[in-house]
């Protein structure tokens, strides 16, 4: 018969039904993960919020004046505004200013590259000329370069020379070494 | 009285099958001391249990009184622990405990690993044990920070500047723990949601894991 006949064609146009269950289970599944995933969003955005807040690029803060500066280093300490979240605290800074051969003033950050105690020039008695760690004796030259123990050489703080007065940025990694 | 109270529910619940279920089972006689002595290796993963529960304990307990933000958590600390009833007792649970808990993981995963428990069909549990003892690491060094004294300052500048010298990911990992540029205000606060709610919540789902596991595939057999 010709209904019989009909019957082939049929089956070739066949196409790969979506079950009323698989239909069902893509709609929850999918408001399910709407429904999570959107406040899990703005969460995990506000959770990583200070990894995407741009740094905050120190200010030139007022030190020391040029006159008092030699060739051996010497510890001065400034103060800069530091926001702290909701609090905003005046920071006692240190540095370790001196002159090169040349004359040029530069100003290094005592915080140890090892793993961040105090370094001081002559600190230690059997190294003179040198900067000291007393944690885990990491030493470093006049210009911060690392001698031993600590990986890297001392940071460094930009210096700004204005009506006789030496002014620091925040620090930025060694560029004398 | 007691007893009928318990009779009442159960005709209604049905829930002497479930507490059999959970706590109705033999102790086989290799890991009890009472058999051998030298089975009480067999005891340091109730102990590690029964020692997180105190720190769970205590640890709520100090939320009432301590409040995370540098200028009050010291003070908060000091008050809690001197003026308030029972303050160096609560306060000590949780302080003494926070080392006791790790030092009985440890003497646990030393009879797991002894006794070779961690082989098959038993591998899944060794790692999500693993995943219990970094959690449990995290809640000490989160919690060291919670005194804000300069100990726990100091120790989490260290800790945090020993996190941040991971190659290429350091930077991002020393931002995101210490919530911003410096170890201050948001870091304490940070410290604190980590270690009353993230990781105590961690836990418990690894414990729940650790233990499923355990009943369904009961005690490994003995040497
Ligand atoms: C099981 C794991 C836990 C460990 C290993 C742990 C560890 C610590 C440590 C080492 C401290 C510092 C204590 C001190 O210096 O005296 C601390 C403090 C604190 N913890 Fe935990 N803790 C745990 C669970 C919890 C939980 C679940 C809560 C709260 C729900 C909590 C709340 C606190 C609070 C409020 C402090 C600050 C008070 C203080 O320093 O005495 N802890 N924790
Ligand atoms: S911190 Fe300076 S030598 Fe280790």
């Amino acid at each position: 018969m010709s209904g019989e006949h009909n019957e082939q064609p049929k089956k070739s146009v066949f196409r790969k039904e979506m079950s009323r269950r698989q239909f069902l289970s893509y709609t929850l599944g999918g408001s399910g993960a709407f429904m999570v995933g959107v406040p899990l969003l703005y969460n995990v955005r506000f959770a990583v919020d200070p990894l995407l807040k741009p740094d905050a690029d120190g200010e030139y803060v007022k030190v020391v004046e040029v006159s008092e500066v030699t060739q051996e280093p010497q510890s001065f300490q400034f103060e800069r505004l530091i926001v702290d979240g909701w609090y905003k605290n005046d920071t006692t800074f240190e540095a370790w200013i001196s002159k090169d051969e040349s004359g040029n003033i530069f100003a290094l950050s005592p915080v140890c590259k090892h793993l961040g105690c105090t370094v001081k020039w002559n600190g230690s008695q059997d190294f003179s000329d040198e900067y000291f760690c007393p944690c885990h004796a990491a030493r470093y030259t006049k210009d911060g370069k690392n001698l031993t123990v600590a990986p890297a050489p001392l940071d460094e703080y930009p210096v700004k020379i204005e009506d006789g007065w030496v002014y620091l940025s925040t620090t930025k990694p060694n560029s004398r070494v | 009285m007691l007893k009928k109270m318990y009779n009442w529910i159960d005709e209604r619940l049905d829930i002497t099958p479930m507490w059999r279920d959970v706590a109705d089972h033999e102790v086989p006689e290799h890991v009890n001391p009472a058999h051998h002595f030298s089975a009480f290796v067999y005891c340091f993963g109730g102990l590690t249990f029964f020692i997180t529960i105190l720190q769970i304990l205590s640890g709520m307990f100090l939320t009432m009184y301590y409040v995370p933000d540098i200028t009050n958590a010291y003070k908060s600390v000091d008050f809690l622990q001197h003026e308030v009833a029972f303050g160096v007792i609560v306060r000590g649970m949780h302080h003494w405990g926070a080392s006791l808990v790790i030092v009985m993981m440890f003497l646990h995963t030393l009879r797991v690993f002894f006794t070779g428990s961690y082989k098959a069909p038993r591998e899944m549990n060794w790692v999500v044990g693993m995943l219990i003892f970094m959690v449990m690491l995290g809640l000490g060094f989160t919690g060291y920070l919670l005194p804000w004294d300069n100990k726990a300052y100091f120790a989490t500048k260290v800790g945090i500047q020993i996190a941040a010298s991971v190659p290429l990911l350091g930077p991002y990992i020393e931002t995101f723990l210490q919530g911003g540029s410096i170890t201050g205000a948001q870091t304490l606060t940070r410290f604190f949601a980590l270690h009353v709610f993230f990781l105590p919540g961690a836990l418990f789902a690894l414990l729940a894991g650790h233990f499923i596991m355990i009943r369904k595939q009961g005690i490994s057999g003995p040497l």
